[in-house]
């Protein structure tokens, strides 16, 4: 049996009656092969693993994962992830997460888990888009791009989640794309393993809704496009526009539940 | 036979909140999320304070209202009984995520201590306004239990059925108290854990393999397992089959709707509290809860010093509607006085039932002022 096989019989639902939601070419599938291999890599317990979903294409994939899996509501993910760590700190707890999930509906959410340093990893799948609802334009869809709502190209600037994580004060924030699968393995294993708040932003293209609106004229020039258009942030150099993938943020704060259990065994003790 | 101590039970001076923060603590509650909002904030003062004392309390003051009910799902699917306290326009926020706890049948205890409004409203000031909100706030078809307290003991009482109503039959529940009671400051005494009955959620019997998350059960409440547990259920807020994957197939919505319904409707015995005072011979009725029972009481009391026979039905039970309680009454009196701090909100709900069979009569006040005994005497006389 190859290394792959084995995986899918280990982590994927048996019971569940795919196929699954993504579309031919959907960079989805990869990030989510990624976080099997790295749970795999991580010898992490089955039953300690928590996936918390928001809504969307993204959203779909807790169903697919042999995992304790949530899927919630618009946006909500990482309210939820943040009630399961702080029940249960023993629980490795992951959230996955579209950008309309974590950058708009969900904004607030993001920045204030990135606050309070919640011992959770956030996963932001980024396909600059709105998927699931038919291609609508999202806060990540860059300045002048088409979608259904922006038919004239959008105005507005996009937000970087990268630098909104690392300004809210998120422990460890990294970046990379479905185009670079061993980066991504790599730095979503640290990203799993780092105390406290973690982002780990994935681009992930989405050629059904994003690319045929934009001039791609086929999946293959879409991964050609994250290839041609990133840089790992220690090679890049000053006046490169292309965008940086790495590790952008690596702190060693105490996370929000460990300090939380230190307060509680001190507040007995006094007792 | 062995000399048995006397227990005195601990008194204390409390008010509508207080009372609740403590009802919860012996309910079982471990968890707290909130977002401060008055009149509601001493629950949460209260649980910031008490619950990191305690062995494995967590309390969480989250960013906004809708992230304190998504924190109290996602600690009640870990097995912990959850609670979040607000008022009217964090009751908004936090419909959306309310539905969601209906779909997932996440045990939880909601409080609204309920202001004037609509919007800001009056903040400092009392209302009921929220009664029908807290019955269909939320988007969809749901079933869901709303209970209210019309004194500060009853705060106590009340959130601890909540709990164990929650817990029992999987459900959000949703106390409704009005701002005097939450304010009022009255003797309570703290029952001892042996003297209340405390429920749990019921675990699954049988091995993961075998486990069915949503199966079809005798009193149409699953067992639940925690996260961590073992059981590595999907949880999602889509209609979802008996494995808890999601469906759009006719047969297996239809199936977990009815179930989702039939679980409430069918324990109407259980659910449906009520408080019935001088009603065996009453030829007029008054149908009132929360503050305004209170002063019903006075009412009655005073209507039947003057020879009036009155009689008082004190809805514990907001929804599932106390239909019994409220037709016989429809039977027996020749008039019934529905006095509410909104514009007629349980009334409509009274004359539903009634179904024209006797005269009904509302009083209604939206002022931010509490509707006094003398107002209830004269509308009775």
């Amino acid at each position: 049996m190859s290394d792959v096989t084995k995986l899918i019989h280990e982590y994927l639902r048996h019971n569940k009656k795919f196929p699954h939601v993504f579309c031919a070419g959907c960079g989805h599938g990869i990030v989510l092969g990624s976080l099997v291999r790295s749970v795999h890599a991580l010898q992490l317990q089955k039953d300690n693993v928590v996936i918390v979903a928001g809504i969307g294409c993204s959203g779909r994939m807790a169903a697919y994962v042999d995992f304790n899996t949530v899927h919630t509501a618009h946006g909500r993910a990482l309210t939820f992830a943040t009630g399961i760590k702080m029940a249960n700190p023993e629980l490795n707890v992951i959230c996955v997460m579209g950008d309309g999930d974590a950058l708009s509906i969900g904004g607030n959410h993001l920045i204030h888990a990135a606050r309070r340093n919640i011992g959770v990893t956030a996963l932001v799948l980024n396909n600059q888009i709105y998927g699931m609802t038919g291609g609508q334009c999202s806060p990540a869809t860059p300045q002048g791009d088409m979608s259904m709502t922006s038919p004239f190209g959008s105005l507005e600037q996009p937000f970087d989640t990268v630098e909104l994580a690392k300004a809210a004060g998120a422990n460890f924030v990294a970046r990379s794309t479905s185009f670079h699968a061993n980066q991504l393995d790599k730095l979503m294993q640290q990203a799993i393993v780092h105390p406290g708040f973690s982002v780990l932003e994935a681009l992930s293209p989405c050629p059904t809704q994003y690319g045929r609106k934009n001039k791609f004229r086929n999946v293959v020039d879409m991964y050609n496009w994250l290839k041609k258009n990133t840089v790992k942030v220690e090679k890049q150099k000053e006046g490169d526009t292309r965008i940086p993938t790495g590790v952008f943020q690596n702190l060693d704060r105490p996370g929000l539940e460990e300090r939380y259990v230190e307060l509680r065994q001190s507040l007995q003790a006094e007792e | 036979m062995a000399h048995r101590r006397r227990r005195k039970r601990k008194e204390i001076f409390a008010q509508g909140n207080e009372a609740v923060a403590q009802g919860a603590l012996l309910a079982g509650c471990t968890f707290y999320a909130g977002y401060p909002i008055t009149p509601s904030t001493e629950i949460m003062e209260i649980m910031a304070q008490r619950l990191p004392r305690t062995e494995d309390g967590v309390f969480l003051q989250m960013e906004d209202e809708i992230a304190s009910m998504g924190a109290a799902i996602g600690a009640s699917l870990t097995g912990r009984k959850a609670m979040t306290a607000t008022s009217g326009p964090g009751f908004s926020l936090k419909q959306e995520l309310i539905g969601y706890a209906c779909m997932v049948e996440a045990p939880m205890v909601i409080v609204n201590v309920m202001r004037g409004g609509p919007s800001t409203g009056l903040p400092t000031s009392p209302a009921q306004g929220d009664v029908q909100m807290a019955r269909w706030g939320t988007h969809g078809d749901h079933p869901i239990i709303v209970l209210s307290a019309s004194t500060v003991p009853e705060c106590l009482e009340m959130t601890v059925v909540a709990f164990n109503m929650a817990e029992k039959y999987r459900t959000p529940v949703i106390l409704l108290i009005d701002e005097v009671t939450a304010h009022t400051r009255e003797k309570i005494s703290i029952p001892f854990e042996d003297e209340l009955e405390v429920l749990s959620r019921m675990q699954p019997a049988v091995p993961p393999e075998w486990f069915k998350p949503y199966a079809e059960a005798a009193r149409g409440v699953p067992a639940m397992a925690a996260i961590g547990q073992g059981y590595r259920c999907h949880v999602t807020g889509l209609t979802h089959d008996q494995m808890g994957y999601p469906t759009s197939r006719p047969d297996e919505v239809n199936e977990f709707m009815t179930r989702l319904f039939r679980k409430i409707d069918n324990y109407y015995h259980d659910v449906l509290i009520v408080d019935e005072y001088q009603l065996e011979d009453a030829e007029y009725a008054v149908v009132a809860y929360g503050c305004v029972a209170r002063s019903a009481h006075h009412a009655v009391d005073q209507a039947r010093a003057r020879g009036h026979k009155v009689g008082l039905l004190t809805l514990k039970t907001l929804f599932p509607f106390a239909r019994p309680a409220v037709e016989k009454l429809c039977m027996q009196c020749e008039h019934i006085l529905v006095p509410e701090m909104n514009m007629g909100q349980i009334s409509r709900e009274v004359k539903r039932v009634n179904n024209g069979r006797t005269r009904i009569r509302t009083l209604n006040r939206v002022d931010g002022q509490i509707i006094t005994p003398s107002e209830i005497l004269k509308a009775i006389l």
